[in-house]
C-alpha cells in the first residue's frame, strides 16, 4: 500500500514538473501521410497551368473572430500554393457553410463543379455528422457517393477529418467517424489529411493548448496557418505522387 | 465456456412438479465459477480506461490488438449470470416470478442510466457555461441539445438520445426486457433458442434492423445484433458450454483461434501505422472493411470467441490464482457489475474532466486511470463489506436466491 501512494505522489510531482514544450507547428508534418496522388490536379497543373481548388466543409473551415470573418486555412493554402507552385495559377474557393453533414455537402456537388469547375475539391467533413449521431453507414454512403460526383466532375479530391477539441471530446465523440473517414480514403485510394491526428499531437506537444478559454481568435488564427500550410504539403506531395505514378507506367 | 462434469450430471435433473410435466430441463451448476467475475472485472477496467478520451493508457486494452472489445465480454458474461441466476428462479419459482424479476432488474438499469445521463447534463452544462474559443464555433453545436431540454429530456427517457459512452445500459435494458421468454425457450428447447437468435442476428443485417436514436441515426450498439452474444453467453450458461468443450479442446479449434488472433493482431497494427495499410491485399479489405461495431461484426464475434477459447484452454475453472489476493479487486469488481460500470462511467466523465481543467500530461493520464480503477475497487470492497455486514444482522444466514452465486449480479 505504502509504494501505492508513493508512485501516485511520483507521478502527481511529474505531472506537476513537466513543463509544456511548445514546438513549432510544422513539426507535425510527419503526420502529412502523401500514400494517393491527385492526378487530375496535376493533368490541370501541366495542360493550363493552373490549379482551381475548391473547399467544402462547414464551420471549421472558416473563421468567425469577435469582430467578424477572420482568414481561415483556405487563404493560408492559397498563399502556400502560390508560393511553392511556381508559375502556376492557383486559386481557391471556399464554400464552407455551417451545419452541413457529408449528405448535405454532397447533394451540393453538381452545383460546386458547375459553378466553380474545381480540379481538386478539399472536403472536411464528419463533424456535424458526429453531433448529430448520423447513422455511420450512411455516413459512409454519402461520402463514397461525393467523391464519386466530384471524380465523376473532373475533380481530385482530399478528405479532411475533424478538428481535434479536447473540451467537448467527451460529448461528440469524432472517433467511429474518423475511422471511417480513413476507411474510404484508402479504398478510394485518395489523400487524407488527417486534422484530428495532427491537432491532438500539436496539444500533446505544447505548440497550441487547444482548452484555452478565450473569445480571442488570435490562437485560432495561427492554427488555420498551420493547418493552411501542412495541407499545401499534401497537395503538393500528393501532386508529386501522381506524377512519379505516371512515369513509373 | 468450459464446465466442469458437475454440469453434466446436473443437466439431467428433474424439473418440480410445478411445471406439470416431468421433462428434463437443464440445470445449472451451483458452484460459483470465478473466471466470470475477475473477466468481467477486468472488462469494467477496460470500459473505464476506453470511456476516458484521448487516454495514453486505453492503449493497454485489448480493442487495440484486435477487433473485438470489452463490450463483448461484457455482455456475453451478462448472458451466462442472467441465464443463470434467472434460469434457477425460473425453475424454483416459475415463469411469473423470474419474469418479475428479470423486469425489476431492467428498471434499477433503466434508474441507473437516467443518474448518469444527469451527471452528464451537468457536465456539459459546466462546459457550455464556461468555455469559449472561435477555433471551436462548430463543435460547440453539440451544446444545442442544451437550449431545447423539453425534447432532450424526453428523448433521453425514451433512451433514444444517448450520449457518447452511453450506450451499454440502453442495450442491456432491452436485451433484459426481452429475456424472459427467450429464457423459457433456452431451458426446454437451447438448440432452437440459439437458432432464433442466430436468425434475428442475420434478418437484423439483412434488413438494417435497428433502434431509432436522437436527433438522427440509430443505436449504437443495435440490440438486435447484440442479442446474439448475449444469448449465446445465456446458452453457455444452461449446458452449451459443456456441448462445445470437445470443440473447444480440440488442437484444430485452437490452432484456429491462434491463427485468427494473429490475423486480427496484424490488421489491427496497420490501422495505426497507416503507411503499412497498403500492405492490406485489397481483395481482403474490400471483404473486411468496415468492421461494423454497431451491428456486431461477424469479424468481432469471431474474434471473442477466438479469445474465449483460448481463455478457457488456459484458464481453468479450478485456476488456482483465481482465489489469490492478487485477483480479488477483479472479482470483487466483477460481482458488483452494475454499481461499478456506472461508477466507471462517472470516473471518465470526471477523468475526462481533470485531464481538461488540470493537466493532460502523459503522468496525469495515469494518474487519473490509476486513481479510477483504485477507486472501483475501493466502492467494489465496500459494497461486498456492507452485503456482508447486512446479511449478518439480518441474521437470515440462509441463502438468499442471490445473484452472487453466478458470479455477480445479472
Amino acid at each position: 500500500m505504502k509504494t501505492l501512494v508513493l508512485a501516485l505522489a511520483g507521478a502527481f510531482a511529474l505531472a506537476g514538473a513537466t513543463v509544456a514544450q511548445a514546438g513549432n507547428c510544422m513539426d507535425a508534418a510527419d503526420r502529412v501521410h502523401v500514400d494517393a496522388g491527385l492526378p487530375r490536379a496535376a493533368a490541370a497543373i501541366t495542360s493550363r497551368h493552373e490549379l482551381r481548388v475548391a473547399v467544402a466543409g462547414s464551420a471549421s473551415s472558416i473563421l468567425a473572430g469577435p469582430g467578424g470573418k477572420r482568414p481561415a486555412y483556405p487563404v493560408t493554402l492559397q498563399s502556400a500554393l502560390s508560393e511553392r507552385l511556381r508559375g502556376v495559377n492557383a486559386s481557391i474557393v471556399n464554400t464552407a457553410k455551417p451545419h452541413q453533414t457529408a449528405a448535405d455537402m454532397a447533394a451540393g456537388f453538381g452545383q460546386l463543379l458547375g459553378e466553380h469547375k474545381p480540379d481538386l475539391v478539399v472536403w472536411q467533413t464528419g463533424t456535424s455528422d458526429a453531433i448529430g449521431g448520423v447513422d455511420l453507414d450512411q455516413f459512409r454512403e454519402s461520402l463514397e457517393k461525393g467523391i464519386k460526383l466530384l471524380q465523376g466532375g473532373g475533380a481530385d479530391v482530399i478528405l479532411m477529418n475533424m478538428q481535434y477539441s479536447p473540451r467537448t471530446e467527451f460529448m461528440i465523440a469524432p472517433d467511429h467517424y474518423a475511422e471511417i473517414m480513413r476507411g474510404v480514403a484508402l479504398r478510394e485510394e485518395i489523400p487524407l489529411f488527417d486534422r484530428l491526428a495532427i491537432m491532438k499531437e500539436w496539444n500533446d506537444e505544447g505548440t497550441f493548448d487547444l482548452s484555452t478559454t478565450t473569445k480571442n481568435s488570435e490562437m485560432a488564427e495561427q492554427v488555420h496557418v498551420c493547418i493552411g500550410r501542412l495541407l499545401a504539403d499534401l497537395v503538393v506531395g500528393a501532386i508529386d505522387f501522381a506524377r512519379e505514378a505516371k512515369q513509373d507506367k | 465456456m468450459d464446465q466442469p462434469r458437475s454440469v453434466l450430471r446436473q443437466a439431467t435433473e428433474v424439473a418440480p412438479p410445478s411445471h406439470g410435466s416431468r421433462k428434463v430441463v437443464p440445470a445449472v451448476a451451483h458452484r460459483r465459477d470465478l473466471r466470470l467475475d475477475v473477466f468481467r472485472g477486468l472488462a469494467l477496467w477496460l470500459i473505464f480506461l476506453d470511456h476516458i478520451p484521448s487516454n495514453a493508457v486505453s492503449w493497454v486494452t485489448i480493442r487495440n490488438y484486435g477487433f473485438s472489445d470489452a463490450t463483448e465480454i461484457f455482455v456475453f458474461i451478462s448472458g451466462y449470470t442472467a441465464a443463470f441466476v434467472y434460469g434457477r428462479a425460473m425453475q424454483e419459482r416459475g415463469f411469473v416470478l423470474a419474469t418479475a424479476r428479470v423486469m425489476r432488474r431492467a428498471w434499477q438499469i433503466y434508474a441507473a442510466h437516467i443518474f448518469l445521463f444527469m451527471i452528464y447534463m451537468a457536465e456539459i452544462a459546466y462546459v457550455a457555461g464556461s468555455f469559449d474559443n472561435p477555433l471551436y464555433a462548430e463543435e460547440m453545436g453539440i451544446l444545442d441539445f442544451l437550449k431545447q431540454p423539453d425534447v432532450t429530456l424526453v428523448q433521453a427517457l425514451l433512451l433514444k438520445f444517448k450520449p457518447a459512452g452511453m450506450d451499454i445500459l440502453p442495450l442491456y435494458i432491452v436485451l433484459l426486457v426481452g429475456f424472459p421468454p427467450l429464457l423459457w425457450l433456452l431451458r426446454r428447447l437451447p438448440v432452437v433458442a440459439l437458432a432464433a437468435s442466430l436468425t434475428l442476428y442475420v434478418v437484423s443485417w439483412q434488413f438494417d434492423w435497428n433502434m431509432p436514436a436522437y436527433p438522427s441515426g440509430q443505436w449504437v450498439f443495435n440490440p438486435f445484433a447484440w442479442q446474439l452474444i448475449f444469448v449465446f453467453g445465456a446458452w453457455c450458461a444452461l449446458g452449451g458450454s459443456e456441448r462445445l468443450a470437445p470443440l473447444v479442446r480440440s488442437p484444430a479449434t485452437q490452432g484456429l483461434a491462434v491463427a485468427y488472433l494473429l490475423f486480427a493482431f496484424v490488421i489491427t497494427l496497420t490501422w495505426y501505422f497507416p503507411r503499412y495499410g497498403h500492405y492490406v491485399p485489397r481483395w481482403l479489405a474490400d471483404f473486411m472493411y468496415p468492421i461494423d461495431k454497431v451491428n456486431l461484426d461477424p469479424l468481432r464475434f469471431a474474434h471473442f470467441l477466438a479469445l474465449a477459447v483460448l481463455t478457457v484452454r488456459f484458464v481453468p475453472r479450478d485456476w488456482p490464482p483465481l482465489k489469490s489476493q492478487l485477483l480479488r479487486p477483479l472479482v470483487l469488481c466483477g460481482q458488483h457489475s452494475l454499481e461499478i460500470f456506472c461508477l466507471g462511467v462517472f470516473l471518465a466523465f470526471a477523468g475526462h474532466f481533470f485531464l481538461v481543467e488540470v493537466s493532460d500530461r502523459l503522468s496525469a493520464q495515469v494518474l487519473v486511470s490509476a486513481l479510477g480503477i483504485a477507486a472501483m475497487i475501493a466502492a467494489a470492497g465496500l459494497l461486498a463489506w456492507y452485503k456482508k455486514a447486512e446479511g449478518r444482522a439480518s441474521g437470515s444466514g440462509g441463502k438468499q436466491p442471490d445473484a452472487d452465486l453466478a458470479g455477480g449480479e445479472a
